[in-house]
């Protein structure tokens, strides 16, 4: 075969941030297959210096809009390592529940609104909303709920308010939990489990397509690892977090102004494929029931089930927080201040699973509470290396098929790493009523 | 607004920022699906291919930090009606604005290490330091009422009405204990007014997210704080999360 190919999506659609793919083949020999990321550079580990132990995660949420609280979550828990503080187990209880809230929220929107239009052969989700109206409202109520939770325990979804080194500045009321956890039952549980039966009609139009590759997640013997725990390679085994630039090897290619990583292999995947295939025993029972209605086996090696593994995690997200609170309310709300006697200083280093995958902070302090350095590395970047190599392969697998043909499973390939925002949603909710 | 039978085109654009500002104006679902009906959305990269040549409203999300930003945000102004700047990252630069106050080879170097040179940067600045800015919704977040006013206010061909009071104004409606007097920092007297004080409703003091008041009483602000034990010291660098421009325009306290 001896065909020339040469594909220039400029700012892909359908996702959140701006990046081309660019494929170029010269008589059947691929030169260049490639997901170029033109994304203006933002700069925060040179904002961090010089700031207060109490303003790094207000600056760090900053960082992302989407995973606001997981940027958060992650450098508190940097602060407190650095600094010895010491959290309560109902900090640590609500930190939880406000992290699988902001996991549910993307990865709902994600596989509904923005992958799955694509296994369906439609361009956006506006045909879904006669199609399949029922999931649509059930997905939008889902993210309200998410919402919920976020305003509750944190003040705000997006940019949260109230989570701080050592605690909380408010607390939610028992009242409060208990209105979340009925809304889960009754409302959140059943429209997840909704939306996976529609999905599994679905699971034959996913594209098939293998690449094994290295699969890097947090791990924690207790939990299914979303909160915190060390870092897991499906080819090395258990790592502390403390060794994560053992693991990560950021390295600087023309092509991206975000940083590329890899660990044994040219690169490796995070996010929530990555998560199931390292700690599927740990999700719940319906999540696990979920999964096999999918037919979906630990481990897969076909990045197009990520979308899948998404919803499989919107059910363990769900049931976890009802288990959760639970236990706040068993004991009841106790009403405590944030703990922020500093202890020690130096250097903390912190991970937590964001909807895109494992999220690293870094932060070295003086005595005083302010940081001198600082280092994030975020799962976008821990991906990008492994989109190019998924495209490396996949391009000459399909390269009979036509050019729209071969553009769309590109497409689709970046669209299933990248949980997009909510705004396409309505915008496109909106362009189809009209 | 656009001829009497047409709708008008408004439009979506992203530049420097986390698109945290599209994300909080989705969460009032309801007026939301109600202003649309009035208006094409003819532009909006994350949800639609399409793309228009010219726009009635255009909403600028961001600052502008590289030099093709300048080239694409000169291209929208000479296509659009009115521009309005979206979230404190698009009003005054935001906290983009931080890595201001470091020379610029620095930052890249901090960051990009050997390999600065491949990523061009320049100082985030706010759209209007570009362009004419014609309206301004303010906060990091944005705040989403703002945005619905302006929005409103736009489609009806009203001026929308501009917020220039102090965040305690809201605070004290809202009954709060005054921030300083529990012992903590506060930018609420000096911080434009907006956000209904959701800071301090929630145990925070204010970050002065919204830019600073138009009508400063700097001297009585100064006063205030030292009355409370803080230095003009600390209020500048609380300041400069997301004031950097403001602090060397508007204000010279730093200079002091």
């Amino acid at each position: 075969m001896s065909k020339d190919l040469k594909i220039d999506v400029h700012h892909v659609t359908r996702v959140e941030g701006h990046g081309n793919i660019v494929v170029d083949m010269k008589n059947g020999v691929l030169h260049k297959a490639q997901l170029d990321i033109v994304e203006p550079p933002r700069f925060f580990e040179a904002m961090l210096k010089g700031r207060s132990f109490l303003e790094a995660a207000i600056i760090t949420s900053r960082i992302c809009g989407i995973c606001s609280l997981g940027h958060q979550m992650t450098s508190l828990k940097a602060t407190e390592s650095a600094l010895g503080l010491e959290i309560s187990e109902q900090t640590e209880i609500l930190r939880k529940i406000l992290v699988h809230g902001s996991t549910f929220q993307s990865n709902v929107l994600h596989s509904l609104f923005l992958a799955a239009p694509d296994f369906l052969n439609v361009g956006s989700v506006f045909p879904l909303v006669n199609t399949h109206k029922d999931v649509v409202l059930g997905a939008l109520r889902l993210k309200a709920l998410a919402n919920e939770i976020g305003d509750i325990i944190s003040g705000r979804a997006v940019h949260p308010i109230s989570i701080v080194p050592g605690g909380f500045t408010k607390l939610p009321s028992e009242k409060e939990l208990e209105t979340i956890r009925e809304k889960l039952i009754n409302q959140g549980l059943p429209d997840a489990l909704f939306a996976a039966d529609v999905v599994t009609s679905l699971a034959g139009e996913v594209p098939v397509f293998e690449r094994e590759t290295e699969y890097i997640s947090v791990y924690s013997d207790k939990e299914y690892g979303l909160y915190d725990g060390d870092i897991k390679s499906s080819d090395a085994g258990i790592f502390p977090v403390a060794s994560y630039l053992d693991v990560t090897n950021e390295f600087i290619v023309p092509h991206s102004t975000s940083k590329h990583t890899k660990f044994n292999r040219s690169s490796y995947m995070a996010g929530a494929l990555a998560r199931f295939n390292n700690s599927y025993d740990l999700l719940s029972p319906k999540a696990k029931e979920t999964a096999e209605k999918f037919g979906l086996k630990a481990p897969s090696h076909n990045p197009y089930h990520i979308t899948l593994a998404q919803i499989v995690e919107v059910v363990h997200c769900i049931e976890d927080t009802i288990i959760l609170i639970d236990k706040l309310l068993a004991g009841g709300i106790e009403a405590e201040k944030p703990n922020q006697e500093i202890k020690k200083y130096g250097r903390g280093i912190a991970v937590t699973e964001v909807p895109r995958g494992i999220l690293f902070h870094d932060y070295t302090y003086n005595r005083r509470g302010i940081i001198e350095a600082a280092n994030c590395i975020i799962p976008t970047g821990q991906n990008l290396a492994n989109i190019d190599d998924d495209m490396k392969k996949l391009v000459p697998e399909i390269v009979d098929e036509s050019k729209e043909a071969i553009t769309k499973k590109l497409e689709m390939l970046v669209r299933a790493y990248d949980p997009c925002i909510s705004c396409s949603v309505h915008m496109l909710d909106i362009e189809f009523i009209e | 607004m656009s001829t009497e039978n047409q709708k008008p085109r408004v439009a979506f654009f992203d530049f420097t920022s986390c698109e945290g500002c599209q994300l909080n104006k989705l969460n009032f679902e309801n007026e939301l699906l109600d202003i649309l009906e009035l208006v094409d959305i003819v532009e909006f990269r994350e949800a639609m291919d399409d793309k228009a040549d010219e726009y009635d409203i255009a909403f600028i999300e961001g600052s502008i930090s590289t030099p093709a930003c300048i080239e694409r945000i000169h291209d929208i102004r000479r296509r659009s009606k009115y521009i309005v700047a979206l979230g404190q990252c698009a009003v005054s630069g935001g906290i983009n604005a931080i890595k201001n106050n470091q020379p610029s080879e620095w930052v890249r170097e901090t960051v990009y290490g050997k390999d600065k040179y491949l990523f061009p940067s320049i100082p985030a600045m706010p759209v209007s330091a570009v362009v004419h800015v014609d309206f301004e919704v303010r906060g990091c977040p944005m705040s989403t009422p703002e945005y619905l006013h302006i929005f409103k206010s736009l489609i009806l061909g009203r001026k929308p009405e501009v917020i220039n009071y102090a965040v305690c104004v809201e605070c004290k409606q809202n009954e709060n204990e005054c921030v300083l007097d529990k012992g903590m920092f506060c930018l609420g007297p000096i911080t434009r007014a907006g956000c209904d004080a959701v800071c301090p409703e929630n145990g925070q003091y204010c970050i002065g997210c919204r830019g600073v008041i138009s009508n400063l009483n700097k001297n009585g602000a100064v006063e205030m704080l030292k009355k409370h034990g803080f230095s003009v010291k600390e209020a500048v660098k609380k300041m400069d999360m997301f004031n950097t421009n403001d602090l060397k325009k508007v204000i010279s306290w730093g200079r002091e």
